[in-house]
């Protein structure tokens, strides 16, 4: 049975508070954990399937062209090696985030440098790979443009356009004009992309490192030519995504093709090089800032105007000006996008794609501005929080920017007195605090999960969502036991399996709020079955506590209620005007103190706090979790990571991790996260929101701000090497 | 030609180009070692060789005779997790897990290491013993990356197992 709820409304109820097992929102360690910390928990490439051939990529050494011959007989009288495929289903880019079809296949076509062209299976790995290092291959080249600024440009639909901003930037009191830039990303999520298919003559099975199963099955079924009912993806365990596992990727279509062609399983996994020559990249940016404001301080007029790239055909754009939307006040408003079609890989979703690079370069501005103004930043930005949607007019659901600010302020022990940079030396090190704004806007999307109180009294939760280190095992256990009254070890989750019902896939941060809300959904109706059984009216009359069932004139053990019958329900949420009517969305505030070197301009962090609201917290120690990686990231965008191309031939140079510079641990100090009380009616039934991405919205400006309060560099290219804040750092 | 992991013995295998790392997931089937970009970049394949941290993506098995490899299963079980296992667990120090074993048998060795004397950048005077500071934990284990952050996990979680000297 699938009790169906579409959240037209304000959830107001606030049922989870209203429960008693007291689980809900506690530091509970990830249920998953133990089998993680001793190296039992399974990922893509490690299942042991009898006779599984290795399969190995090859890749277009060209960014531009034509394969015009791939010579299998180049390699097949080598040891071990069984075929080569290179056939047209291959795909030869991955399939954006909630596709749910194939992406561009024709592998043989190619648009970029390091696309795969052929896949090489062997009996073992070192065959595979060797013949696939002597494959040999004829192509043709084509001349092609890498870089953004050589080609004309495609205004993006969607822009903002208010009022007239270059009026008000000329009545402005005080005002800042001023254009940034920010390199590409890679999500470099630590298991590299893998796949091992089986077909058994109907079903494909594949096992791929996924974040959203229920999109990414019809995009394999669609590459393959299958019907959904004949593909099956099991993705329990995925090492990291942060984006790039959102679509399928080329080793799952070429891994699917090779297992139905020989009848035996084939393992693919990319080599860390062919994970960031192939998958997706987040695009560089150049933006121009422009603000304007009174002699107060608020702003009047709020310009966002930024230039991105992709391949041709591809339908995304880093969606630079997200926050900028709402953040902050301005009745004239210009925020628009403009997209440069190079040959570089595929541009897509990498962690907060769109506020990662946008708020960075906003609230670097602001500090700007707040420094002409002569008004402490913290206090800038409080007077600047909108009323309302500043261009739609839409209300916001609930908004805790201003709070975040206090607490972070009032936690860092903020100066708000006069900042003047150079204020502070210790030995070689200038030493300076900056501010910044987080916001990421609140996604939900539909989802279903069936719930099963289990004849034993336990409960089992069923759903194809993925866990990928964001703690979904631990908090659609929480909810369940929360609201069935059960302990979270007599809750088991089975997730990451295209058997069970379709989740919402992780991504957006939407995971946690939208299959989190089709668990209670179905623990509801789970509740309102016992309440009838009991011949009770409405199931909050109930109090489901350890096991037990206790209304106002009895109590009932669970197991004699159920008397040996299992009760399971679907539960199936869907965002409904709700999402319309209200502007949804997670704010957060951090604070940074850094030290610059004066001779070689390098950044070290000394401290950093930030302080987020977004909505109620499931899991306290798994949500810190989440604010703290998305602060790492803030760190690494913005003092190391940067994708560099050769502009000859278009191939990324740091194709590795010795190259992009991921944070280590020694780059990270102390940081501290403050989870601000909040309920949001509007985000979802459980009033919880979004969480994955909000701790990277804007940080990385923050260090901006406080590398100029330390040396008086200013920064407008991201990352702040030291080569670029020693340019920058003003003659002592 | 042997080699034993985890006290149980392996025969080498007779293709040279077998990487240590790839011998113990796939030869052995003890797949907690993980492989994140087999060019020692990541630390993820990081076990104990006769005491020492190594990653066994940049050693061939057959270099290995008569070695003793100690990986994350032989560290502890899910019923019997090791301390450090146990303190990531309530540390929260990882997310995805990918690169949780490299972590941990890391930081199994390295508390050897600092005990025994060795120095490294972070200590400040090489003349003493090393003293188990945060930032000597940080800097020894800056060879285990962990894109998903955890690192102020990981941290408290080693402090805690040694300052409980366990
Ligand atoms: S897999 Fe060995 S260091 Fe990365
Ligand atoms: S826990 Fe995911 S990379 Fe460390």
């Amino acid at each position: 049975m699938t009790a169906h709820l579409k959240q037209n409304k304000l959830d107001k109820r606030n049922v989870l508070d209203g429960m008693q097992q007291g689980i809900i929102g506690k530091p509970i360690s990830r249920s998953e954990g133990l089998l993680k910390v001793t190296g039992k928990a399974t990922y893509a490439a490690e299942y042991h399937l009898e006779n599984c051939l290795e399969g190995v990529i090859v890749t277009a050494p060209f960014a531009k062209g034509r394969v015009t011959v791939i010579d299998e007989s180049s390699v097949m009288e080598m040891p071990g090696v069984i075929t080569v495929i290179s056939d047209e289903r291959m795909i030869a880019r991955a399939a954006q985030g909630t596709a749910g079809a194939a992406p561009l296949q024709k592998a043989c076509d190619v648009d970029y440098w390091g696309q795969p062209i052929a896949l090489v299976v062997a009996e073992s790995f070192e065959e595979a790979r060797n013949a696939a290092k002597h494959l040999h291959i004829e192509f043709e080249v084509e001349d092609a443009i890498f870089d953004a600024s050589e080609v004309e440009v495609e205004p993006q639909d969607g822009a903002t356009q208010q009022g007239d901003l270059a009026q008000a930037m000329a009545e402005a009191e005080h005002s800042v004009d001023i254009s940034y830039t920010t390199e590409g990303h890679a999500s470099a999520a630590m298991e590299p992309h893998a796949a091992i298919a089986d077909w058994d003559g109907e079903t494909l099975t594949v096992r791929a490192s996924l974040q959203m199963l229920n999109y990414n099955i019809g995009e394999l079924a669609d590459s393959m030519d299958l019907d959904e009912s004949k593909v099956r993806l099991i993705s329990r365990y995925v090492g990291g995504g942060f984006g790039s596992k959102l679509g399928i990727s080329q080793e799952v279509v070429a891994a699917s093709i090779a297992a139905m062609q020989l009848g035996r399983p084939v393992r693919v996994v990319m080599s860390r090089q062919q994970v960031f020559q192939t998958i997706m990249r987040r695009s560089e940016t150049t933006q121009r800032l422009r603000l304007a404001a009174d002699a107060n301080g608020r702003l009047t007029g709020f310009g966002h105007e930024a230039l991105v790239s992709n391949l041709p055909g591809e339908g995304f754009a880093e969606p630079v000006t997200q926050s900028s939307e709402f953040l902050y006040a301005g009745e004239n408003r210009l925020l628009k996008i403009d997209i440069a079609r190079i040959h570089r890989m595929t541009a897509g979703s990498v962690r907060a794609p769109g506020e990662a690079v946008g708020m960075p370069a906003l609230e670097a501005a602001l500090d700007e501005l707040a420094e002409k103004a002569g008004i402490d930043p913290v206090e800038l930005r409080l007077r600047n929080i909108p009323e309302e949607h500043p261009a739609t007019g839409t209300p916001f659901s609930s908004h805790k920017l201003a709070e975040c600010l206090q607490q972070g302020a009032k936690a860092f022990g903020w100066d708000s007195g006069p900042r003047k940079p150079r204020n502070r030396r210790e030995g070689e090190w200038w030493i300076g605090t900056g501010v910044a704004s987080a916001a990421r806007v609140h996604i939900v999307s539909q989802a279903r999960a069936r719930v099963t109180l289990q004849a034993d009294g336990t409960a089992l939760v069923e759903t194809d969502m993925t866990d990928i280190g964001t703690g979904t095992y631990t908090i659609l256990g929480q909810i369940a036991g929360e609201m069935l009254g059960l302990a979270q070890e007599q809750v088991k989750v089975e997730l990451g399996d295209t058997r069970h019902p379709r989740g919402s896939g992780s991504g957006g941060s939407w995971g946690a709020a939208s299959v989190g809300s089709a668990v209670f959904v179905a623990c509801e109706a789970i509740r309102a079955k016992i309440a009838s059984q009991l011949g009770i009216s409405a199931d909050m009359e109930l109090t489901l506590k350890d096991s037990t069932v206790s209304w106002d004139e009895g109590k009932k053990s669970l197991s004699d209620i159920i008397d040996g019958k299992d009760i399971a329900r679907e539960g199936h949420y869907e965002p409904g005007d709700i999402t319309e009517d209200y502007a949804a969305s997670g704010y957060g505030a951090f604070f940074v103190e850094v030290a610059v070197n004066r001779w070689t301009g390098e950044t070290r962090m000394r401290r950093m706090t930030g302080a987020f609201g977004f909505g109620r917290v499931l899991n306290e120690k798994t949500a810190r979790s989440q604010c703290l990686g998305g602060m790492v990231w803030c760190i690494g965008s913005a003092l190391t990571e940067s994708l560099l191309f050769d502009p000859r031939d278009g191939h990324l140079v740091n194709c590795d991790l010795a190259e992009y510079h991921v944070p280590v641990n020694r780059d990270i100090p102390d940081l501290d996260v403050i989870m601000v009380e909040e309920r949001d009616p509007a985000a979802s039934p459980i009033q919880a929101k979004g969480i994955g991405e909000l701790g990277m919205c804007g940080g990385a400006g923050a260090i901006a701000n406080a590398i100029y309060n330390a040396c008086g560099a200013r920064m407008h290219d991201f990352p702040m090497t030291p080569d670029r804040v020693l340019a920058a750092m003003p003659d002592e | 030609m042997t080699l034993t992991i985890n006290d149980k013995e392996y025969e080498l295998p007779s293709d040279p180009r077998v990487s240590l790392l790839d011998f113990i997931r796939h030869d052995a089937g003890l797949s907690g070692t993980k492989k994140g970009c087999d060019h020692g970049q990541c630390g993820a394949c990081t076990v104990i060789v006769n005491g020492e941290r190594i990653n066994s993506c940049l050693t061939l098995a057959i270099m290995h005779e008569d070695d003793a490899v100690t990986t994350i299963e032989g560290l502890g079980t899910p019923t019997n997790p090791s301390a450090l296992q146990q303190a990531f667990l309530s540390h929260d120090g990882y997310q995805c897990g990918y690169c949780t074993p490299g972590q941990i048998c890391s930081a199994t060795a390295m508390l050897t290491e600092i005990a025994s004397g060795l120095p490294s950048d972070a200590t400040e005077d090489i003349s003493t013993s090393p003293k188990l500071t945060d930032e000597e934990i940080r800097e020894r284990m800056s060879g285990n990356l962990c894109r998903c952050g955890a690192y102020p996990n990981i941290v408290a979680a080693i402090r805690e197992v040694a300052e409980a000297g366990l």
